[in-house]
This record gives C-alpha cells, sequence and structure tokens, in this order.
C-alpha cells in the first residue's frame, strides 16, 4: 500500500449526493477485469455516453480536472454495496483523495485499507474549494488543505492518519494479539459453547 | 456469568462490551467475530488473498461459504452456466475446501444467498458477532446479532485473525408504535423510515428497531426490515431478540440442541435493550399511518407511497438534491407531477436478500394466484436459497407462479445486482423486490422501482403499477 503524506493537484467537483458505489464501479467490471484494470472504468456511467464515447460535460473529462489527483463531492459518497474495487478503480483513476460532505460507512473503511485519503467537510467548504484556484495541496501531516488564499483543517482519527502515512499491514499488528484472541475464544467455549459446539469440525 | 450493572445498557451495547478484545483509542476496539458468510465475489476474494500470502484461516469452523452473486438461477444451472462467473464458484469451493471451510454447493440445502442461507441454517444467533464482505450483512441483525458488512481487506483480516478493528458507533433507537394496516408490510416501513430520514441519516449509528409493531413481526419480515438499515446509511441494524426468535431457531441445522439450546435461549433472554437505556438518537414512528410504499429515483430515499404523485424537482430541499432529482427522473423517464399508478412496467422481480423468502413469496401469491402476467410483462420469481426453493415447492406455490406465467428460477442474487449476467434490459421499467435502484444497478440503463412482494405482484399481473390493495382477494 503507497503511504499518504500530500496529495497536490487539481481538485474535480463532483457536487451530487449519493454517489453510491455501483455508480463508482459496475459489478462486472469487477468480474471481469483485475484490479489495476479498473481504472478505465471508474465512474463509467458518467464518464462515457451509452455508445461508449466520452461524455465531453462530465468533470474529469475537461480540462483542467482531467487526472485530477482529488475528487470533491456531496454527502454519502460511497454509499451502498461494500465492493472494495469502487476504491481500486478510483486509484486506478488517479484519485487519491475524495472530500466529501459524509461518506457511505463501508467505502470510507476500504479507503484506509488501500491509500485513499477520504475527507468530511462541511458543504460551504467544499463549494469554496471547487472555486479555488488549482492546484490544491491536502496535507495529511497537519490536516489541512490549502487552495490559494484558502486554508482548511480537516479531522481524521489518529489510528487512521498514522497507519495511512506508515502504511501498516493490519494483519500483521493484529497477529500481535494472538494469545489475546486464543484466550478469548477459550474462555467463551466455556462461557457460549452454543456457538461453538454446534459447528465444531470433526477433524480425522 | 456477566455481574450485575448499575448502568442499563442497550443491545447493542452488551454485544459490542463481550466481544471487545482489546480497545485503542478513540473508541476503537479489536472485536471478536463468531461468525462468517463468504460468497463467490468477496468471500473468494478474501480466500485468495490469504493464500496468496501464505496465511491460515484461523477458525475455519466459524465459516460458512455458498455461491450466490455469479452463479446463474437458469432452471438446472450449474456453478459453470454462467461463464463470466464460473471462475469465482470454482474459487470459492476450491479455496473453502483446502481451508476446512463448510461449503455449500449449487442444488445442495445450504446454498443460497447469504444472508437468507445464514438464518436458516441457525448459523446466526442473538448475542453473536457476525462479518460478510458484503452490505447487506445487516440483514442479519434481525436475530439480534451485531452483524455488519466489510470489505474484501477486511474480511481477509478476519479469516486470518478471527477479528476485526471498528470504531464504536453511535447508538439509534427507531420505534414503530401501533400496528401495521392489513396488506402493509415490513418493506413498507423501511422504505417509509428512508423517506422520512433520509438515505444518510443511520451513518455513524447502530440502529434498534424497536416498538410494538416490529414485536408483531415475524422472524423473515424482521430479515427484510434489517436488510435495508444500509439503505438508511447504517451498517448495523437489530431487532431484540424474543418468542418468536427463539422458536425460529430452534431445529435449524447449527443450532444449539435441546438442554444446550435451553441454556442459549436463557442467555439470549439477557441480550435485549435493558430498561431506561440510553441511546444517541431516538426516532419514532407511527407504524399505522405507514401505507404501501414504491422508489421513485435512483436513491431508496426517493421514496413515496404508492398513490402517490411523483416529486417535482421544484420542491426540493437543496441545490445539490434538485440537481439529483432532475437527474433521476430524466434517468428513469418519469415526468413531476403524474400519479405513479398506472406507470406501465416491462418487468418485475421477486427475489434478493430482502424479499425472498416463504412469507415473500406466500404473500405474492396471494395477488397471483388465479391471475395471468399481464401482456408484455417479463415476471421471475427467484427463491432466495435452495431451502426455500423446496419449502415452497412443496407448498405448491412454484405452480402458482409457473401457471400465472412467470419464471420460477433456482436460488441466487439475480437480478437484484446483475452479476451473473442476469439483467434488465436498457430503458426497460421493473418493479423489484430487492434493494437498491442505483442507477445501472439491474443492468446498464434499467429503471428500478424497489417495492413490497405484492406491489411486485400487483404490478406483474396489470402490468402497470398498481395498489395491491385493491387486487387482494376476498
Amino acid at each position: 500500500m503507497d503511504k499518504v503524506v500530500t496529495i497536490e493537484g487539481a481538485a474535480a467537483p463532483l457536487l451530487i449526493p449519493n454517489v453510491d458505489t455501483d455508480k463508482i464501479i459496475r459489478i462486472e467490471r469487477l468480474m471481469q477485469n483485475t484490479r489495476q484494470a479498473l481504472g478505465q472504468y471508474a465512474l463509467e456511467v458518467l464518464r462515457y455516453d451509452t455508445d461508449g464515447r466520452e461524455n465531453p460535460e462530465f468533470v474529469l473529462n475537461r480540462e483542467p480536472y482531467r487526472g485530477a489527483p482529488i475528487l470533491l463531492s456531496g454527502s454519502n459518497f460511497g454509499c451502498g454495496s461494500s465492493r472494495e474495487g469502487a476504491v481500486w478503480a478510483l486509484l486506478g483513476a488517479g484519485i487519491r483523495c475524495v472530500i466529501a460532505e459524509s461518506f457511505g460507512e463501508i467505502f470510507y473503511n476500504n479507503c484506509f485499507q488501500n491509500g485513499m485519503l477520504p475527507i468530511r467537510l462541511e458543504a460551504a467548504q467544499i463549494a469554496s474549494l471547487s472555486q479555488a484556484s488549482i492546484p490544491m495541496k491536502v496535507d495529511l501531516t497537519n490536516q489541512t488543505i490549502t487552495a490559494g488564499a484558502l486554508k482548511y483543517g480537516f479531522e481524521i482519527e489518529s489510528i487512521r492518519r498514522d497507519a495511512l502515512m506508515e502504511g501498516v499491514d493490519e494483519i500483521t499488528r493484529t497477529l500481535r494479539y494472538r494469545e489475546r484472541i486464543a484466550d478469548w475464544q477459550n474462555d467463551d467455549r466455556l462461557q457460549r459453547p452454543w456457538l461453538w459446539e454446534p459447528v465444531a469440525l470433526r477433524r480425522t | 456469568m456477566e455481574k450485575p450493572r448499575m448502568v442499563p445498557r442497550a443491545m447493542f451495547g452488551k454485544i459490542w462490551d463481550k466481544h471487545a478484545i482489546t480497545t485503542a483509542g478513540d473508541d476503537w476496539a479489536l472485536l471478536h467475530v463468531d461468525r462468517v458468510l463468504l460468497h463467490d465475489l468477496s468471500g473468494r476474494a478474501a480466500l485468495k488473498a490469504l493464500a496468496d500470502r501464505d496465511l491460515q484461516v484461523l477458525a475455519p469452523e466459524l465459516s460458512f461459504a455458498t455461491p450466490d452473486h455469479a452463479v446463474s438461477t437458469a432452471p438446472g444451472r450449474t456453478g459453470t452456466s454462467y461463464p463470466g462467473g464460473a471462475h469465482l464458484w470454482e474459487g470459492l469451493k476450491t479455496l473453502s475446501k483446502s481451508s476446512d471451510i463448510r461449503f455449500f454447493d449449487v442444488g445442495e440445502r445450504g446454498q443460497g444467498i447469504v444472508h437468507v442461507m445464514g438464518p436458516e441454517m441457525g448459523i446466526v444467533q442473538p448475542g453473536s458477532t457476525l462479518v460478510c464482505g458484503d452490505s447487506h450483512t445487516c440483514t442479519n441483525g434481525a436475530l439480534g446479532a451485531m452483524a455488519l458488512g466489510i470489505g474484501s481487506s477486511e474480511l481477509a483480516h478476519v479469516l486470518a485473525t478471527q477479528t476485526l478493528w471498528q470504531r464504536r458507533p453511535k447508538t439509534m433507537r427507531v420505534t414503530f408504535d401501533g400496528e401495521l394496516r392489513k396488506n402493509v408490510f415490513a418493506k413498507d416501513l423501511i422504505l417509509h423510515l428512508i423517506g422520512q430520514l433520509g438515505a444518510r441519516s443511520g451513518t455513524g449509528y447502530a440502529v434498534e428497531y424497536a416498538g410494538a409493531a416490529i414485536r408483531a413481526l415475524g422472524m423473515e419480515a424482521r430479515l427484510t426490515l434489517c436488510n435495508l438499515s444500509i439503505e438508511l446509511g447504517a451498517k448495523i441494524g437489530m431487532v431484540a431478540p424474543d418468542e418468536i426468535t427463539f422458536a425460529y431457531l430452534e431445529d435449524r441445522d447449527f443450532s444449539p440442541r435441546g438442554a444446550l439450546f435451553d441454556r442459549a435461549v436463557a442467555h439470549w433472554r439477557t441480550l435485549a435493550s435493558d430498561e431506561n437505556a440510553g441511546f444517541d438518537r431516538e426516532e419514532r414512528v407511527d407504524a399505522s399511518l405507514v401505507v404501501p410504499m414504491i422508489t421513485w429515483g435512483t436513491s431508496p430515499e426517493h421514496v413515496v407511497a404508492i398513490d402517490g404523485v411523483i416529486p417535482d424537482p421544484e420542491s426540493a430541499p437543496d441545490d445539490m438534491r434538485r440537481t439529483a432529482w432532475r437527474a433521476a427522473l430524466d434517468y428513469m423517464g418519469l415526468q413531476p407531477g403524474k400519479p405513479f399508478i398506472g406507470t406501465p412496467v416491462d418487468w418485475v422481480f421477486i427475489g434478493s436478500c430482502t424479499n425472498s423468502r416463504i412469507s415473500d413469496l406466500e404473500e405474492a401469491a396471494q395477488i397471483v394466484r388465479g391471475r395471468h402476467v399481464a401482456k408484455g410483462v417479463t415476471a421471475w420469481v427467484v427463491p432466495g436459497s435452495e431451502q426455500v426453493s423446496r419449502d415452497a415447492q412443496a407448498q405448491g406455490l412454484d405452480r402458482i407462479f409457473k401457471e400465472a406465467g412467470f419464471a420460477w428460477r433456482e436460488a441466487g442474487c439475480s437480478m437484484c445486482v446483475a452479476a451473473n449476467g442476469e439483467a434488465v434490459p436498457a430503458g426497460q421499467r421493473c418493479i423489484s423486490t430487492s434493494n437498491r435502484n442505483f442507477v445501472g444497478r439491474q443492468g446498464p440503463g434499467a429503471r428500478t422501482h424497489l417495492a413490497s412482494p405484492q406491489s411486485a405482484a400487483a404490478a406483474a399481473v396489470t402490468g402497470v403499477i398498481s395498489d395491491a390493495r385493491s387486487l387482494v382477494h376476498g
């Protein structure tokens, strides 16, 4: 996973609510393609017309937003399906940071598994950023967003920020608790045997 | 034995506290995961991610796998009938077996949509924690479990460690007072709520559904209710376990038996929220005022009473939503201000983890019996699981649907998500008992209206959006 410290570039305004993960990546694209090939299909229903041609009106098809590393959006970005491919597709399209009023929770969590930075801001701040001069700079160390004369701070949980900045592997980190997990399970087998006995595997 | 507590706790808090192995700052905890459901998309992906890293599944007896998304539901299908999903079916099967995980193959009891199969096999129990790489995992909270959807990386973490790092959500209780009217269903209740509160109102909350109207719901209706929690924005939706839950769980494949069942029930009785437990947010709905609901747009919050009119974007609460409403009406091919009833439909889909259980099929059959699918309408019934299919056939429900001109299919997700090639053609209008009306959800260009099985059946036999209450026999 790529470490995230600063992200700098254009911020493309996609100022609509409820950009769901089906809209971000169609399910059959996930089934037919490797993770690395998903970028071309990110936001497909908005980026292309029904005949497959680029929609010239769509923000990521217009200069100076083509290839923008930052996306601005409305409330509930990434709502819907848990598909992690939504994050992979946006990353594949070059987006490293999404700034929105709010996020679908599973999408939000998936971002941190993949080095994508999701930031929550107020609608008015997002509206101002969409009018600001380019480039915008997102600084995770200081938790600031600057664009021209605009400068906003943003909130992020320290556990999340550190994970993004260090690129830590969560499984390796959790396996350090192996003994405590085993102790918990042994206690639980005694406390709640009804959860364990009916599913026990008979190994030969 | 739990020590008596001075502070009254909500059901959610009791389950969370019990499962927290360790905690970190900002209310984070490492939670034990008691049950895992694996399907052919995320389940296979997570197992493969582990295998690629040479990591073992820590507790295979706690995971249960079945193909649902990418397998064909055509009668007589096999795991490879849909070529685009054959590698996913094969991968889930092979990786499950090599990890000692139970795998329920097509044609076997236990195969089906994970959130139909999990409860029906007794895999989901009150007070347990359950995850699946699927946002509709919240369905399983209907049994008084803490069930949540996660991504495939998080799922790989769970398989390797049997734990999940989570931030403790806030709690919301939605109390449905009063009694549901006749021919109004759990689907209508939850669509009504999403319409009232909005599709992001549950974000950051674990929601508990309570009140007289919920206590009166059967187990399958509670599963429908909890299924749409994620459409409210909440990863977790729950109903306190009660006699209905205990009766439902008795004699299921992986339920405890005999004295162990009695011990379990004694524990399950302690799970309900304590009297005077505090919630971060409380909402109340008068269930007796709820009528059959249907979605008009491309978010589940775009919902109105079925006898209502298509809304006008000019009346949207803000500019951003006005833009979204206009785009939704354009996509759906609808005119603002017109009545909904009478809108012609092309497809009817009865299925999905929302509404594909035996009671859903019975409710739809009440409308379909003795009638025929209208000319020009293609209507499908896709039972949620092999078990539902067998039960329906034993009751003769399949015959009622087939004689009426419905296609009777095999179990799977099918046209809810169109991952298996079963899609609504572009520009066609579908009344669907599923959970998402997103752009392209049922296929590129497909126009989806979410409603209850009775409303879907009513559209099938009349060819237009209809109020099922006017068609109920007797």
